[in-house]
């Protein structure tokens, strides 16, 4: 039974346990819980990098027991949209976290000095971290594990110098190739002077009928290693999608100019497997496998010295370092994908902030007197790596404004119609159609991922939807993925996970709910999500959708702004606020 | 290593090198050196009772051997393990004074400036 939660002040340098059965029997855990700890945690209308703003994270339930269980919630105040701030990470953080006792952790205040936590089990200590400040992301996490302890079931999550630098798109990378990417996490780390934290416990999980847990175990793990869905995962990964969006006109190439990519196949997920695939890796206590790592072969000098790097990439950050970039070589995009890792830095964001730049230059909205000379143009990587070095160090106006998010850079420079974001957040890689756009601008952390709306465009490509029935689909997704998320299961085993599945998987652990119950839980949880929003300023109904959506031709033809219109009142109407 | 050694100590020695050069564990098993990194607030400086570590102006971080009493305290503090001590109990430190970079014929380490 869950009930855990550990608070960790940095202020203080103290830590204590509570046991919070109140919030994981009406929460479930995950989300659910993770919400209610930032609404009772983070004071209204606090600066999201003042000490003030707490870090929340969470597992739930099923954590650790079940196939594809594999992630984490992060909750915060997020400094680049200046409201929800929500990532998920997979990688083993669950899987500690659930082995030393902490059902949700809370880090409340800010060290004085660079720091990092250790935790493990119910010991907590606060650490000098100076000498690791300014360490790429990736190499902070080989120097700590030679000085932690717990080899193989040690979580380690840590920022890079752009956390440090307070880049609002930070990320924090979590043990090797998964982050919690989106909406600034790792510059709230860096406002805090919290270089990692290193997670380790030994506590077994107990069920109270191992018999029941063991069958339906076996009948979700079937289901997840047999289904189609899943192995496309595995095979060729999220990348397979880079071929199926480009003939489908749903690949954003170029800052969304086009959405199909004449050079698409040099960076699809087949020619990547073909070519530079060595090694699939999947998160603890997931049978499926999805994260792919290409090398990279790179001389150093001349004289055929050469290093190996392993990069992980996937569909996004294709779309993002690459089409969108205009970037026609698998080289250039891993090189791209590789700086963004070692900085700590949100892949989507970065490169829809550097589309925007070599847009904005190309129109002369800026000169290269504001990037210092860089020149960035199309595939022009060699500029684009140097301009993700002056984001981090900020070395002038323009690029102090650029760390601040594509919204802040269009606002200062103009060109607001080409700045790809949607709730202050920078659009993940499709240009599908309306039930994207609309889906990104109502979703609670203005992701994809809240409730895929691309996929419901890529239905109506085949069979034309009503705005009635996207709507529907949204709001059914949103509310679905709020008890999920509260699981806390992979996106991508979502479809193992029926209704059905779910509330026998929570029997088996000695949590009994209805189909019924958990359908109001999702609503439930969704608005609790907006009481956050809303708490902190935000405003549907001011909401921009950039021009661009509108002027490229997407997957179901061009869209409408009308259809857009009349989806949100609709959905105004569906969800009882008007 | 064998450059550091020889050069700062007169011997060769792989425990008297001040630069570690080591194969790492993890998914990705490559090489790594590691090195002194001249921190800006170092904490080796900070753990040592005796005032044998000292952060200068120019950034460098200098160790004076004849203060050393051997506690390991800065090799402790320094989370990427740059500190060693030697067979007499001494830490061992680098000084930065780029003798390695002159032995490695395949330009793997360089010598520069950094602007903090
Ligand atoms: S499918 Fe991929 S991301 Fe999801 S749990 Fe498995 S390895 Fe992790
Ligand atoms: S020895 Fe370690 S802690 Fe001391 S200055 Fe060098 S890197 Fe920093
Ligand atoms: S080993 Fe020597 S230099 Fe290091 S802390 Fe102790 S006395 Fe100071």
């Amino acid at each position: 039974m869950l009930r855990r939660v550990l608070y960790i002040d940095l202020d203080r340098k103290e830590s204590f346990v509570e046991d919070r059965y109140d919030l994981f029997e009406e929460w479930l855990g995950g989300t659910g819980v993770a919400t209610q700890l930032l609404l009772e945690g983070c004071p209204e209308g606090a600066d999201p990098l003042s000490p003030q703003a707490p870090i929340i994270f969470g597992i739930g339930p099923l954590t650790a027991l079940f196939p594809a269980m594999t992630k984490t919630v992060a909750a915060f105040k997020s400094p680049l949209n200046g409201e929800l701030g929500e990532s998920y990470a997979g990688g083993r953080l669950a899987m500690a976290m659930r082995f030393a006792g902490h059902e949700a952790i809370v880090i409340r205040g800010a060290a004085e000095s660079p720091c990092y936590i250790s935790i493990r089990d119910d010991e907590v200590k606060i650490k000098d971290a100076a000498s690791i400040w300014g360490v790429p992301a990736t190499v902070v996490g080989y120097i700590l594990r030679d000085v932690e302890a717990g080899v193989g079931r040690r979580s380690i999550i840590r920022i890079g110098p752009a956390g440090e630098r307070l880049v609002r798109y930070a990320g924090v990378v979590v043990d090797t190739y998964r982050h919690f990417g989106r909406l600034g996490l790792g510059a709230v780390f860096g406002s805090k002077n919290l270089k990692a934290i290193v997670v380790s416990g030994t506590e077994d999980v107990e069920v109270p009928d191992p018999k029941r847990y063991r069958e339906i175990y076996n009948q979700l793990y079937k289901t997840a290693v047999k289904t189609d869905a899943m192995e496309k995962y595995h095979d060729i990964g999220t990348p397979i999608n880079v071929n199926v969006l480009n003939q489908l006109k749903g690949l954003p190439t170029r800052n969304f100019q086009e959405s199909s990519f004449e050079e698409a196949e040099k960076i699809s997920g087949e020619h990547l497997a073909d070519n530079y695939l060595f090694r699939r890796v999947s998160c603890a206590h997931c049978p499926i496998g999805c994260i792919h790592i290409g090398m990279l072969k790179t001389s150093f000098s001349r004289h055929h010295e050469f290093e190996i790097r392993k990069i992980s990439y996937d569909y996004e950050l294709i779309y993002a370092l690459g089409s969108n970039l205009g970037v026609t070589t698998p080289e250039g995009m891993l090189e791209l994908i590789e700086a963004c890792e070692r900085q700590g830095l949100d892949a989507i964001s970065t490169g829809v902030v550097l589309a925007w730049a070599t847009e904005a230059l190309d129109r002369g909205m800026i000169t290269e007197d504001e990037t210092l000379g860089i020149p960035l143009r199309w595939d022009g990587v060699k500029g684009y790596l140097e301009a993700i070095e002056k984001i981090v160090k900020a070395p002038n106006d323009f690029y102090s404004t650029l760390a601040r998010g594509v919204e802040a850079a269009s606002e200062r420079y103009g060109g607001r119609d080409f700045a790809m974001a949607l709730g202050g957040n920078e659009v993940a890689g499709y240009h599908t159609g309306p039930a994207f756009i609309f889906g990104l601008t109502v979703g609670v952390r203005h992701s994809h991922l809240d409730n895929a709306g691309y996929s419901i465009d890529q239905t109506a490509a085949k069979k034309p939807l009503t705005p009635e029935e996207m709507v529907d689909a949204i709001i059914a997704e949103d509310d679905a993925r709020g008890v999920y998320n509260s699981l806390i299961g992979c996106l991508f085993a979502r479809g193992v996970y029926t209704p059905d599945k779910i509330v026998e998987a929570l029997g088996s652990v000695g949590i009994e709910k209805t189909k019924e119950d958990l359908e109001i839980l999702g609503r439930k949880i969704f608005e609790e999500k907006y009481r956050f929003k809303v708490r902190e300023g935000f405003d549907l109904k001011k909401l921009r959708v950039p021009a661009r959506f509108y002027e490229t031709v997407s997957t179901v033809g061009m869209v409408d702004p009308d259809t857009i219109e009349t989806m949100m009142k609709i959905y105004r109407e569906r969800r009882g606020w008007d | 290593m064998f450059a550091c050694s020889r050069i700062n100590t007169g011997r060769a020695s792989l425990d008297r090198s001040a630069i570690k050069v080591k194969t790492q564990g993890g998914l990705e098993g490559d090489f790594a050196v590691v090195i002194c990194r001249a921190c800006k607030d170092p904490p080796c400086v900070r753990a040592c009772p005796l005032g044998a570590l000292e952060k200068r102006e120019d950034g460098r971080v200098v160790f004076k051997k004849d203060l050393c009493d051997g506690c390991g305290g800065c090799a402790d503090a320094c989370l990427i393990r740059a500190i060693s001590m030697d067979a007499e109990g001494k830490a061992i430190k680098c000084k930065h004074c780029g003798a390695c970079v002159a032995f490695c014929p395949h330009g793997v380490l360089e010598m520069e400036e950094v602007e903090e």
